[in-house]
């Protein structure tokens, strides 16, 4: 298991970077933390003719906030994503969902612009990135541009993204503060993929719910965001009827398929039960009823 | 770089300059074990599952399977070699003798750098958060129970050498 | 008797050391000899497929190839291997005519390096004609099934029908007759290091010699010496002393060993091949897929009267020997720890497009006991016995041992009803009971499992001839086979500190630190003083066919050949200082590491005393002793015979016990198994080093576990392995990983020098009973009943919706 041969190349700017990409003409791929590409290539699943790698561009790995959003570049790492306490204060279910990323020797290398490029729909940036509305910024030859999730994901591994395009900055908005949170995970061991995975947020006034957010991980070839289920709690609150009936409701709106580790049926259900069980919990901690 | 072409690595290992050349696809476990001869670092997957891979890298513990030794160009490593200081062992690795958190020896260089690097970020932790720390590293012999209680009792004395 | 200083002691072992610095010496690690070539193996990418031709030349101009060998090259230049069965069956060390499992090797690519060789190996090109496949053994056994290998004219490797007493009249006296139709998983145990070979051939003297993490049995050197054509003196096979890992698995490297053997020979350089995670899931070995119909005769009181078995047990493309161990291997505990008489086996071992099978941890036990023990607990809830009190009715009695099992076991020591009614008081069984009627009230899934096994250890070579018809066996051409044993050698330096040389090949087990217990107690030295060598080399150490280190036989078989060696040379000491003293031998005693005269009186000599005169001054010796103090033990079991007529046989030397509660609680939600209690206890005899004891017994439960809940070779339809990465095929990790309360009750062997047994195994052959019983008792109300490992999360949760009334969520 010996990865075949290519050209490597360590730019350290972004443009630098590009105009390699440019260079290569779709037979590069950017190399960033590695955990999920070095695999490929060591199975030789993967051929490009050569390696761009993006860890030596520093102005790529950052987290700070602007306009009530937190910036991450590409290339900061999932295990600075865990310990910043930008994230913990203003993004909690980010930092709640790192913890399931593999583990924490796979989160010093990987990156969160590699986790969401790489579109695994099993994995939790994705479905946090849809939970909360995020937005990535993309840049190529033809200039910058800003895709929400629904604008990304295409399918299992694939994103909108061009093959002379990097994804230069994660943007999510923070959280009100307030905001109760959970992410869910069902995986058969720690550290594994999800199966399923919930990402949900909720902003309590009353006894109403003012903001719902829920997304899935596992649960289809992208991450869902389960409107539908959200309008439930929006209108109805946050009551174990109204819990049960968004569960119910996010159900159906998945279409998840079947594979050695879990079937589409068990998937579906496994769905409305941590629907339910990370709703029950971000409620708890929103402080609610 | 070209394909084929040798290039050039100069790093740090266990605290003393080294250098090497290599091709690009060199993994950095290959390039410690035979281009440096510090074969205590070992390969149980090459795919980053297992753990046994696992180095020190820049102080944070990381897989050499999936990374190239070129990427490592600059970077200070510490591998299981540079764990004993001066004839002693660790305490960590003295932990793990007394709580028999080894069996067949092959898991543990990478078990050793992730509990190291786990009792770094958690000085004091729960046994719940050791076996979730650990279960980065596969290992097929102990059951893991030695190697939590390794790791439990390792960590006053992490504290205090801190 | 000597002193009892250290064994019994959880001695730190002596081997961490050099494991935690990183300092061992793998395989992989340290190159024998210089100059090493690399190789890489290209493998079928069919399940079953015609080898019409291979085109190498464009892999031979690939920069740094030495040289690619093929099927054809294997197939003019070796023989088959031998296969423990009368059936044709014509297995090489690579595919010859016919690819018959997807991974099979079909050549080799030797290069400067693993790069370079994996490179060209992508460049050797096969032509294939894909054939249809089968998978499932019974499928297999239709007659219009894809036929594997012609010759064999179906895919029946072998079949024996053993019967013992008469099973038809107890089932026809029973009150009560229960049948189950069980699925016992594929998986394997996958060492973390994976195999590793290097070959050196030295054609002027027809040498070569091979370097491994082989684990024995050393049967496979003179089989893999008759494949390559060398005389068995001039195939050297060498282990390094650190091995990572094996679990039985390593046994099945010896076809790799021919051919990177049969590689360095045609190539003129050394070639090391390292197996890659891909190629072990895809191809080293693992324990069978097995089909079992069991059947259970008994009467209304719970008391068992009979049990019949029919297994399809599948070992893949090829039976490599030792399978079928996989049917065969329990022959003497067939029985367990139960006392009925009568029973048949059917054993069908079956040949399909899989990958091959071996001994796996607990080799065909983990089989037995889950069926037996899912067979009990059926049984009980038919009666309406608690499953305690089933198990009870039926254990041997502790005044029945020695005890001869109806099919040729014979347990050499044990009391059973007290190991388990000590389970059942630590794990507080009762009280588990009044909980789980407590939470069961409250509509959750608790449940408790018992599984009770008898844990054999050192198997006897001689039953694998159980697989042989009778009338085969009885041919006077037959050579009858029979033995179990191991060899010690110790030696005295002139300055009296010893050195314990063993031809064993640990994986683990810490052999150095019970070698230094044992010998630092019997010849009253400090453990400083003694140093022990366990690299394996067939041409320097004392072996036989079933040396090695498998089937839990060091802690029995290898220990007593230590403490025979010990004791020998201690004669030997006693000899000479009564010689030196002046005395009759009866008159001096060895005692604290020195000879004396028994009534105190006089001088006393101690080992440095006379290790300094034995080396100096040869002229002191007695008339008749041989010069130089060491000692040579060979061990071996009287108990080890041949299969008898009627099938009976000891197979194995050393019985243990073992007795489990577990309680699980499992949410119905997402199926999701928890474990709440796990109690273990065994009797292995003396325990010479109880964390290492420990230590085993913490690793076998969690290879048992991984068999009931994550581990599997999958396949698709086609044959291709869809478990072929870590990602995958799940091993357990720590926070899988149970907390397992253990504890021990001591019935020492009557047939081992230090009373030791062997229990290497231990948890792994009772964890899937004990977690399927628990599991079973916590989905009773659903009426959900497990027959199939694993239970993987969808699996449960499809049983559980199939036996709940439609609800709403
Ligand atoms: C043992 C193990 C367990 C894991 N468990 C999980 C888990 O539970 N959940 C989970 O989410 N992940 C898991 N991962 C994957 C891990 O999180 C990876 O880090 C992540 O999927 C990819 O990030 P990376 O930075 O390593 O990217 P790389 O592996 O370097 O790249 C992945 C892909 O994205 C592309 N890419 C990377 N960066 C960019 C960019 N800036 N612009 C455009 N394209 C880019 C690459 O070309 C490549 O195709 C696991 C990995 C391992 C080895
Ligand atoms: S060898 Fe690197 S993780 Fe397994
Ligand atoms: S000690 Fe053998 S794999 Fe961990």
């Amino acid at each position: 298991m010996k990865p075949p041969r290519f050209d490597y190349h360590a730019p350290t700017s972004l443009d630098e970077a590009l105009s390699l990409l440019g260079r290569y003409g779709g037979d590069a791929k950017l190399l960033a933390g590695g955990q999920s590409l070095m695999p490929l290539l060591n199975f030789r699943l993967s051929r490009p003719a050569a390696l761009i790698d993006l860890n030596r561009i520093p102005a790529l790995a950052y987290i700070k906030e602007a306009d009530g959003q937190v910036r991450f570049g590409a290339m900061t790492r999932q295990r600075a994503v865990e310990f910043s306490p930008v994230v913990q204060a203003r993004l909690p279910l980010l930092q709640e969902a790192t913890r399931w990323v593999g583990h924490l020797p796979i989160r010093t290398r990987g990156t969160i612009g590699g986790s969401i490029a790489h579109a695994d729909p099993s994995a939790e940036y994705p479905a946090v990135l849809a939970a909360l509305e995020g937005q990535v910024v993309v840049r190529g030859p033809r200039g910058e541009r800003t895709l929400r999730p629904e604008q990304l994901f295409r399918t299992y591994l694939t994103t909108s993204l061009e093959a002379d395009e990097i994804l230069t900055e994660v943007r999510l908005p923070g959280m009100p503060a307030g905001a109760g949170y959970a992410f869910e995970e069902f995986a058969r061991r720690h550290g594994d993929f999800a199966i399923i995975g919930i990402a949900a947020m909720v902003i309590v006034e009353g006894r109403r719910c003012r903001t719902a957010r829920l997304a899935t991980a596992g649960a289809g070839p992208v991450p869902v965001r389960l409107r539908a289920a959200e309008e439930i709690l929006e209108k109805d609150g946050l009551g174990d009827a109204a819990i049960d009936a968004a569960a119910q409701s996010a159900g159906e709106l998945v279409g998840p398929d079947s594979d050695i580790h879990a079937s589409a049926d068990y998937r579906r259900h496994l769905t409305r039960v941590l629907t339910a069980r990370a709703l029950r919990r971000a409620l708890a901690r929103a402080g609610g009823r | 770089m070209k394909m084929s072409d040798k290039v050039p690595v100069r790093l740090t290992v266990n605290g003393t300059s080294r250098e090497g050349r290599c091709e690009p696809r060199k993994l950095l476990v290959d390039f410690l074990r035979e281009d440096l001869g510090l074969t205590g670092t070992h390969v149980g997957c090459e795919h980053g599952i297992c753990g046994a891979c696992t180095i020190m890298l820049n102080g944070e513990a990381a897989r050499s399977c999936i990374m190239l030794a070129v990427q490592a160009d600059g970077a200070e490593i510490v591998t299981i070699e540079g764990l004993a200081q001066a004839g002693q062992l660790h305490p960590l690795q003295e932990a793990f003798r007394e709580h028999h958190g080894l069996q067949c020896g092959f898991c543990t260089p990478g078990m050793l750098m992730t509990a190291l690097d786990f009792l770094h970020v958690h000085p004091d932790p729960t046994e719940a958060e050791i076996r979730e720390g650990i279960s980065a590293v596969l290992c097929r012999c102990t059951g893991y129970q030695g190697i939590v209680n390794a790791v439990k009792a390792a960590a006053p004395a992490l504290n205090r050498s801190r | 008797m000597s002193s009892q200083r250290w064994v019994g002691q959880s001695v730190k072992r002596v081997e961490d050391s050099r494991l935690l610095t990183g300092r061992g010496t793998f395989i992989d690690d340290h190159p024998p000899v210089a100059n090493l070539y690399q190789a890489a193996i290209v493998r079928s990418p069919h399940a079953h497929a015609r080898i019409l031709g291979y085109d190498v030349a464009a892999a031979l101009a690939m920069e740094g190839v030495v040289g690619v060998i093929t099927g054809d090259d294997v197939a003019k230049a070796t023989k088959p291997f031998s296969v423990g069965v009368t059936a044709p069956v014509h297995y090489y060390c690579t595919a010859t005519d016919r690819a018959r499992f997807a991974g099979e090797p079909v050549a080799v690519v030797v290069a400067r390096d693993r790069y370079l060789a994996e490179d060209a190996a992508e460049a050797v090109l096969v032509q294939y004609e894909p054939l249809p496949v089968v998978l499932d053994p019974e499928r297999a056994l239709d007659p219009d099934a894809p036929l594997l290998h012609e010759a064999v004219g179906s895919n029946l490797a072998g079949h024996r029908r053993l019967v013992y007493g008469d099973p038809d009249r107890a089932f026809a006296e029973a009150d009560v007759v229960l049948a189950e139709r069980f699925k016992f998983p594929k998986y394997g145990s996958t060492p973390i290091e994976t195999y590793g070979i290097i070959a050196r051939w030295e054609p002027l003297d027809g040498v070569l010699t091979v370097w491994s993490n082989f684990m024995g049995p050393f049967i496979m050197h003179p089989l893999t010496a008759r494949v390559l054509g060398l005389p068995e003196n001039r195939l050297r096979f060498i282990v390094p002393s650190d091995i990572g890992g094996s679990f039985g698995i390593k046994t099945s490297i010896y076809p790799y060993i021919a051919l990177i053997g049969l590689s360095a020979m045609k190539t003129g350089v050394a070639v090391k091949w390292i197996e890659d995670r891909r190629e072990h899931l895809l191809a080293s070995s693992s324990g069978t897929d097995r089909i079992a119909y069991r059947e259970v005769a008994a009467r209304k009181d719970g008391t068992v009267l009979g049990m019949r078995f029919k297994w399809f047990d599948n070992v893949g493309g090829y039976i490599r020997s030792p399978e079928p161990g996989c049917s065969f291997r329990p022959s003497g505990n067939f029985v367990g720890p139960y006392r009925f008489q009568d029973l048949e086996v059917d054993a069908s071992v079956v040949m399909t497009n899989k990958s091959l099978t071996g001994p796996n941890r607990g080799y065909a036990c983990g089989h037995l006991y889950f069926e037996t023990e899912r067979m009990m607990d059926l049984l009980a809830e038919k009666l309406g016995l608690d499953p305690a009190e089933i198990r009870r009715r039926n254990l041997l009695q502790r005044e029945q041992f020695p005890y001869r099992t109806p099919t040729g076991g014979l347990y050499d020591s044990g009391d059973y009803p007290a190991a388990f009614a000590k389970a059942l008081e630590m794990a507080k069984y009762e009280e588990l009971r009044r909980e789980q009627t407590k939470r069961r009230a409250a509509g959750r899934y608790f449940g408790i499992g018992l599984a009770l096994a008898v844990d054999p250890s050192v198997s006897n070579m001689g039953y694998v001839a159980t697989a042989l018809d009778p009338q085969f066996r009885a041919k006077p051409e037959y050579l009858p086979k029979s033995g179990a044993v191991d060899s010690a050698t110790i030696k005295i330096d002139p300055l009296g500190r010893a050195i314990a040389i063993l031809g064993t090949t640990p994986q683990g087990q810490g052999h150095q630190t019970i070698v230094t217990q044992i010998v630092a107690d019997e010849l009253g030295l400090r453990p400083e003083d003694i140093t022990v060598v366990d690299e394996m080399d067939t041409f320097t150490r004392v072996w036989s066919i079933s040396s090695g280190t498998y089937s839990s036989r060091f802690g029995s078989v290898g220990t007593s050949a230590v403490a025979l060696a010990a004791r020998k040379l201690k004669a030997k000491l006693i000899e000479y200082a009564a010689h030196l003293m002046d005395v009759h031998p009866d008159q001096v005693e060895f005692r604290d590491g020195a000879v004396r005269v028994k009534s105190g009186q006089g001088p006393s000599y101690s080992i440095k005393d006379l290790a300094g005169r034995a080396h100096w001054h040869t002229e002191s010796l007695p008339q008749g002793m041989e010069p130089g103090l060491q000692a040579t033990a060979v061990f071996g079991f009287t108990v080890s015979q041949a299969v008898d007529p009627e099938d009976r046989v000891n197979s194995s030397n050393t019985y243990g016990f073992i007795a489990e509660v577990m309680a699980v609680e499992v949410d119905p939600e997402t199926a999701a198994i928890k474990i709440l209690k796990y109690v273990t206890v065994h009797d292995a005899g003396t325990i010479i080093n109880p964390m290492i004891a420990e230590g085993q017994i913490y690793g076998g439960a969690l290879h048992g576990l991984g068999g009931a809940l994550y581990e599997e070779l999958r396949y698709d339809d086609h044959g291709q392995l869809l478990t072929g990465t870590f990602m995958d095929y799940l091993v357990p990790t720590a926070s899988e990983a149970p907390v397992i309360e253990i504890a021990h009750v001591v019935s020492p062997s009557p047939l081992t020098l230090l009373g030791s047994k062997g229990l290497g195994e231990s948890s792994s052959m009772t964890v899937p009973a004990v977690i399927a019983n628990a599991v079973s008792d916590a989905l009773a109300p659903l009426g959900v009943r497990i027959s199939e490992l694993p239970m993987t999360p969808t699996r449960l949760w499809e049983l559980i919706q199939a036996a709940r009334p439609k609800r709403k969520t």
